[in-house]
Order: C-alpha cells, then structure tokens, then sequence
C-alpha cells in the first residue's frame, strides 16, 4: 500500500490521534498523540488492510541538546508489515517523567526493545512485564543515551546524583 | 618357584610399560589423525611432528597447580581418579597379545594370566572405572559435573547390558569365557563372520562405555564444558585422561580378542597381528569422533534401552537356533 | 515439580557454546529447562554513543565492530542510511561492488555460524572445513580493501577505492570453488542420522510466533515467512539479481539450518552476476560535499584543497531529518535509524540490532526442551554477542 493510503486509513480511524506526518526519506512517519496511542496501535496490529504485525524496533530521541521545549522524548516505533512489506515509522512524543503504555501485550518484540529503552533513556513503560536494566548492570545509575550523561571524567566507584551529576 | 616370581614380574613390568606407551601414544594419535582430518598438522613441535607431546603433556600434568574446589567433597574428589584409573590398568592384567612363546627354553605365555571368568572381569572392571567418573562429577562441587555424573551413571548402566548381550552370544559360540579360549577358538573362522550383529552391538555400546563421541555425554564439552572433570586439574586429570586412552586401548583389545581373532592371523607374528588390529580399532574411534555429532542423552537412552537391548536379545536367540539347528 | 526442587544453572558468560558473552540462567528440572532467562551486555560498548560525537566517515569503523563476522555488511546498512538521508545515490559500480562485498560476508558468517553450530552439536570438524573457506573470502576482502576481519571498505558516497583485478580473479575462483565445499558440508551434515535426531522438532516456531517475536532474516524464513529485504525492499541494485528466497516449513532447528545453508548457494549466485555484470565508470557519487577531490586537481586548484581538507576533517554535513534504512544482514533485518541536526556528525543514531530480538525470545523457546537442545537452539538463532550488546 502506498504511504498516502496508509495515513489515509489511520486518519479515517483516529482523525484525532494523528498529529502530524512526514516523510521520512521515503518512508512514513506518524506522530501519534498519548490519549489514543494505545488503541492506535492496536488497530495498525490487527486491521486487515494495515496489518503491522513485526514490530522491527523501538528507540528514543533525547531532543534536550537541539531544541529547549518539552517534550523532551520522542519515542519512535518501526513496524513493517509481512503481507505487503510496508515500512510505518509512528512517533510519540513523551514529557520528562512521563510513562508510555507498554505495547508488549500486541507485539512480544517489544520486550527487550522497551527495555533497552528504558536501559539507555530512563523512559519508564506502564505495565511491562518485566522492566529491568538490559545492557548495563542492575545497579548503574544514570540513562547513557540521554544527551546530559557525561561522557568522561565520572567515577562510576562513586556515588552520583543522576539529576545534578555530581559526586556525593 | 622362583623362576616363576622372577616372570611374572619380568611380564608385568612389560605389560604395563608396553601398555602406558601405548597409551600416552594414543593420545598422540588421537591428535594427529583429529589434525590431519581436520586440515590441520596436529602435534609438530615437541619431537619429530610431535613424538615427545606425550611425555611433555605428562610432565605439564605433574607441574601444574593442584586446584580443590571449596564445596568439593576432598576424600572423594580426590579418590575418584585413583579409582578410575586403577581400574582401568586392572584391565590389562587379561589382555592376551599372543600365544605361548619360547625364550631360553623355557615356554612363557604372552599375557599375565588367563581367567577362567576373563570376559566377566572385562566387564565388571570396566563398570568399577565408571565409579570414577561418577564419584568425580558429584563430588567435585560443580553442577556441570554432577549433571556429567548423572549422565554417566545412566549410560555406564544402559550399555552394561546390551554389551553383555553381545558378548554372551560370542561366548555360546565359543564355548567359553576365558579370553585365551575365546581367542583360540577362533583360529579357523573369525567371530565377526559369526557374530557380524554382536560385533555391531559391541562396538557400539563399547564406545558408549568408554565416553567417545557420539555418546560422550558424560563429558560433551560444547554443553557440559567437560561434565565430571570439569574441576579436576593437574595430575588427577591427567589420571582420568590416561584412565579414558586406557579404557580406549582396552576396548581395541577387547574388540580384537573377542571378534577379530586376537592374535590369529598369516605371515606375520601373532602380537604384531594383535597390534594391528587394536590400533585398526583405536583409529576407528579417532576417525568416527571427527565425522559424527553428538547424541542427545535421552537419545543414548532410548537407544540403549529400545534399540541395541532388543537385538542383543534377538542375537542370543538367533544364536540359539543357529546352534540347535546345525548341532554344534 | 515442586519448588523448590529446581536446579539453577548459570550457563555463561564463559561458557563453550554461548557464542562470546552470552548468559543464560536456567532452571533445570533434571535435564528439562523449566526456565531460562537470557542476560546480555556484557560486550556493550556503547557504540551508539561514542558515534554520536564522530563524524559520518569515521562511524564507519565502529560499525565494523558490530557483527565482526560480516563486517561489510554493517558497513552497508550504515552508509546506505546516511546517503539517504543525505539525498544522494551511489554509482551503479560501487552499488554493484558493494553488493559483492555484502554477499561475501554473509558467506564468511554463515560459514563460521555451520562451523559452530555443528561444533555445539559435536560435529568438531566442520569448523575448520568453515574457516579454511573464510579465509578464501578474507584473503579477497583484503586484495580490496587491505583488511581482513574489519575491512572499513565502503564510504558514505561511494567506496574507499576501486578494487582491482585480482579481485575479480579472486572472486571468480570462489565462486568456481565453493559449491564443493557446500557438498561436503551437506554430507557432513544434512543427511546425517545424529544430526537430524538433534535438530528436527527442535525449537520449533510457529510461523505467527515468529512475527510477533520479531524474528527476522534466516530464522524467520526458517518458520516460512518469506520476508527478506533484499527482495522485499530492493535497495542497492539487488533487483538486478536473479535469486530465490528460501523458506523452511515448520521452524525448526534442522529448518534454519536448512534455509541458512540454502542462502549460501543463494548468495553466490548473486556474486557470480554481479562479478560478470560489473559496470565500468567511477566508484564515488560525484557530490562537492561528500567526495575527495583527485589528487591531481588538488594539487593545481586551490579551492579543491580547501574542500579535500575539509572532507577530510569534517567529513559530510547531514540536514536536519531522520531516516531509517535497514539492511539484510547474515543474522537478520540490520538497521539503522539515524537523526541528523546538520552537523558533522549525527545526533543520534540507533541501530536496530537483528540478533538483540532473537535472544530475547529465548526465553519463550527453550522451556521444555532439553539442557542440550538449548545450545542447539542458541546455535540454530546465530547470535553474535557484538552485534547484540553494541
């Protein structure tokens, strides 16, 4: 299905969840809001034209280093779907301290993407079954991919505030 | 009287010099044959391609550090290669490698003794070694090497059985148990012409006996990471090392003397015939754990308990008949 | 059983079959896992980060250290995703040299992954069989590019040079020589009683438990579903290429073995077309902003050396955009998403590691299956712990 179709079909269904779309080198991106981002997909997941059905990842975007309004998140979901090949790009815009709902109930790929996420970006998941660190060890303090992580110069022997990055 | 003390023990130290030899050099073989089916030179640098890796590996066993892990049951942990490997060398006691020779006149026969019962102290021997690996797995603190103990207690225990089937089928057919008899009795027709199911059951439960690929499980280093003697370092492994070339060496004798006509054979010395044959059978053992992958362990089971059992009782039978039939 | 009576198995980080740094904690209910929870990290790097502060050429590098077995292909996915976002399209005979390479190595990986899975299996031998044909591959990897496990050959815009005919005679004699070797492993393997006992009805996966897993490349062809990049997004002339997809049916160890080893024929007669097809003209896309000026030019103009210094300091500016492009890689769909800012380096960079997926769903698979299948299993998914921990 080509691009249009497909942001045809999703604003039919939720003309009030879309809230914006690019493209994005030739492949489609939707910028979906947090009141219907669940139903959403869920409905890319099982609709019979769309049919999303292998998530391929989930990352996060620090966006504090480039621009200074919240949100401060974006969280980015890459779904291809195996009948047709489409590739959808869906984006979520998340606030410091905020939860996303987590989509491990429609695609168990989720898992450990959600993870890794939370591992690299602190964003934490509602409702993940089991929401530990994935790369670093258990006890590491501090998100490594958020822009504000120092990256040198930190004793990880000694206590850190993560907020102020400070030694104690 | 003295005379006979001063043979016997002439023979022994013989027996057991040739014996270890033959196994340190085993292991040499084992290397080079692996080396050469797998594009590779083997041992080249100790020696002419490799020739004192033997006694290099034995004397890196004496010096390298004695490691007893903490949770390890000590007495146990270190009896358990003494066992495996005292019974192992208990084996070459029977081995007959020729016939009688005479030397200054007198007539000296070329093994140490001549059992009565030779092929059941085969047996029952080579089960007191499995205790080796047994009590070195569960005792060395390890859980590798108590699933490998587990796993080598099962299989010492399915393979007893279906082996026994076999040799009793060559015993019928020979009339005897001693292995001098066994051997002397095949002098006009080899037993495997007899016997060609037995000699398949026995080579096959014999390498399930002696831990050799497809049925090493109790070691299985791509799982286990070398099961029960995954603790052992320095000379207790280098006991269970010699203990399994021995058991190795055993089984090509064993192999020879019950089916490939011991020391029978033309032109050439009946030793050098014995020879020829247990090294044709210790490569066949080298040669088969380069080319097979592994079984998985309720697949040794399985095939132990429905398979090899079955047709080892079929073969009695069948033997039976056979014997009934023709009147022998 | 009851609890209690289980018995906790800490398989790895150091252990034979683990692939590297792999830990798997199972519990063992005598020989059947009742458990298994898959711990990695331990080889992380943090490539993703230190990326973000290199520029686009010198990432490059880093993503050779990703699945180290199949370097080009890395390199691949990654300078396909910056030359996307930067607009631009390589030339046909970079494009088609390019195509060799990556086929090359998912050669040299699919040859180390039946070396060892065979090897976690027992059959000990067929490893080398693997690496004396990988050296083959590395000593023509080498003749292009002067490296041999991290080649770092292509470059955003194109190639780093042009490779030579030795090359070509290199590839040639391969392509001649390698079918024998694939009978052998055949008949090392595929029709071995022992081998199929181990590998059939072993971590089978439904086809519709692969999707929604995320499986992707070889072990989910290996449950039938035929999703392959190279054929369902063509990307770098793989349109050109007459080949096959294959597919297994019921997902299964013996059924990725099967479609892994079926893709090594498939991707030598990729080569071979390429290697008879190859264009002739440049190696580099012709951009002021991406490509060296020649020498020769620098040394007579003055605004060619001011450019050739700043490519070479800075390396090309992205605009300000994001892009995902994956490639098809020897573990699966390797991909990249990239955001750019407009500066010399990206601003963030995300790569969507294929084998980092199949691990996690390890968890879902092993249990009721024997310790032993486990490594099967480990071994029939082909992990490369670098690829997994970044």
């Amino acid at each position: 299905m080509e691009n249009v179709k497909i942001l045809e079909r999703i604003k039919a269904k939720f003309p009030e969840a879309v809230v914006a779309d690019q493209d994005c080198c030739g492949d489609l991106q939707v910028t979906v809001s947090n009141d219907a981002f669940i139903e959403v997909m869920q409905f890319l997941h099982d609709d019979e034209q769309l049919g999303f059905d292998l998530l391929i990842d989930i990352l996060a975007i620090d966006n504090s280093a480039r621009r200074r309004k919240p949100p401060r998140f974006e969280v980015v979901y890459v779904m291809i779907s195996m009948d047709s090949f489409d590739r959808l790009l869906v984006k979520l815009p998340v606030v410091e301290g905020e939860d996303v709902p987590t989509v491990t109930s429609i695609w168990q790929a989720a898992n450990w993407a959600e993870r890794e996420v939370f591992d690299m970006m602190g964003i934490r998941f509602a409702g993940h079954p089991d929401l530990r660190r994935v790369l670093m060890w258990d006890d590491f303090e501090g998100y490594p991919q958020r822009k504000d992580f120092p990256l040198e110069g930190k004793d990880f022997d000694e206590k850190w505030d993560p907020d102020t990055i400070e030694v104690l | 009287m003295i005379e006979f003390w001063i043979i016997l023990i002439i023979k022994t130290l013989v027996v057991f010099g040739v014996s270890m030899l033959i196994v340190a050099y085993s292991t040499w073989i084992e290397r080079k044959v692996l080396g050469l089916v797998q594009l590779r030179h083997g041992p080249m640098r100790v020696g002419w391609h490799g020739l004192l890796q033997p006694l290099a590996d034995g004397v890196k066993g004496f010096m390298k550090e004695e490691v007893i892990p903490d949770n390890a049951d000590k007495p146990i942990f270190i009896i358990a290669p003494i066992i495996s490997i005292g019974a192992a060398l208990s084996l070459l006691v029977i081995i007959p490698f020729g016939d009688t020779v005479t030397i200054m006149g007198r007539e000296i026969t070329l093994y140490l003794t001549d059992l009565d019962i030779g092929i059941l102290y085969v047996l029952g021997i080579s089960t007191i070694g499995s205790y080796g690996c047994m009590l070195g797995g569960w005792s060395s603190g390890n859980k590798y090497g108590m699933i490998g103990a587990l796993r080598a207690g099962a299989q010492m225990i399915s393979y007893e059985l279906p082996m026994a089937l076999a040799v009793i089928s060559v015993v019928m057919v020979c009339g005897t148990l001693s292995l001098v008899g066994i051997v002397e009795s095949q002098a006009g027709l080899w037993n495997i012409v007899k016997q060609p199911l037995a000699f398949f059951l026995f080579i096959i439960c014999g390498l399930a006996e002696i831990n050799r690929t497809p049925f090493d499980m109790p070691e299985a280093e791509a799982e286990l990471a070398c099961g029960f003697n995954v603790e052992y370092s320095s000379m207790k492994f280098a006991l269970f090392f010699m203990a399994e070339y021995c058991h190795m060496f055993v089984f090509g004798t064993m192999v020879t003397t019950l089916f490939l006509g011991g020391w029978h054979g033309p032109l050439l010395p009946g030793p050098v015939w014995f020879f020829i044959k247990t090294f044709a059978v210790v490569f066949f053992c080298v040669w088969e754990r380069s080319t097979f992958p592994r079984y998985r362990y309720d697949q040794v089971m399985e095939l132990g308990w429905k398979v090899l059992m079955p047709a080892g009782l079929l073969n009695i039978v069948l033997t039976g008949l056979w014997m009934v039939i023709f009147n022998i | 059983m009851a609890e209690g009576k289980l018995m906790t198995l800490n398989m790895g980080p150091h252990h034979p079959s683990t692939h590297g740094v792999l830990r798997i904690v199972l519990e063992l209910d005598g020989e059947i896992i009742v458990k298994a929870t898959p711990h990695v990290g331990q080889l992380h790097r943090g490539i993703e980060k230190i990326a973000e502060n290199m520029n686009y050429q010198q990432v490059i590098t880093l993503t050779d250290r990703l699945d180290y077995t199949a370097a080009s292909l890395n390199n691949f996915g990654y300078c396909m995703a910056v030359e996307k976002l930067l607009g631009i399209e390589v030339p046909k005979r970079a494009q088609y040299i390019r195509v060799i390479m990556g086929e090359l190595s998912r050669l040299a990986a699919h040859q180390i992954w039946v070396g060892t899975h065979a090897l976690d299996i027992g059959a000990m031998t067929l490893v080398f069989y693997g690496f004396r044909d990988r050296e083959m591959i590395y000593d023509i990897i080498e003749e292009a590019s002067g490296y041999r496990l991290t080649p770092t050959f292509l470059r955003v815009g194109g190639l780093a040079n042009d490779i030579t005919p030795d090359f070509i005679k290199g590839v040639r004699e391969f392509v001649k020589w390698f079918p024998t070797a694939l009978a052998g492993y055949h008949t090392l393997l595929t029709d071995n009683i022992i081998w199929r006992k181990r590998t059939m009805d072993i971590g089978t996966v439904s086809a519709e438990d692969a999707v929604n897993f995320g499986f992707t490349g070889p072990s989910l062809r290996g449950s039938g579903v035929p999703y392959d990049i190279r054929k369902a997004k063509p990307h770098s002339s793989y349109e050109d290429f007459d080949f096959q997809v294959p597919v297994g049916d019921k997902g299964d160890v013996y059924d990725r073995y099967l479609v892994r080893m079926e893709e090594m024929t498939q991707s030598l007669k990729i080569i071979d077309q390429a290697i008879e097809n190859l264009p002739e003209g440049p190696v580099n896309v012709d951009n002021p902003w991406v490509t060296n000026p020649s020498l020769d030019v620098v040394m007579d103009d003055i605004s060619a050396l001011i450019r050739r210094f700043k490519i070479q300091s800075e390396g090309p500016h992205d605009p300000v955009g994001e892009v995902y492009q994956s490639v098809e890689g020897s573990k699966g769909e390797l991909g990249f998403y990239i955001v750019g800012d407009g500066n010399e380096n990206p601003y963030r960079m995300k790569i969507r590691s294929p084998a980092f997926i199949l691990i996690s769903a390890l968890s879902k698979i092993l249990p009721g299956h024997m310790f032993s299948d486990a490594i099967a299993i480990v071994g029939s998914i082909d992990i490369v712990l670098g690829e997994v921990d970044r």
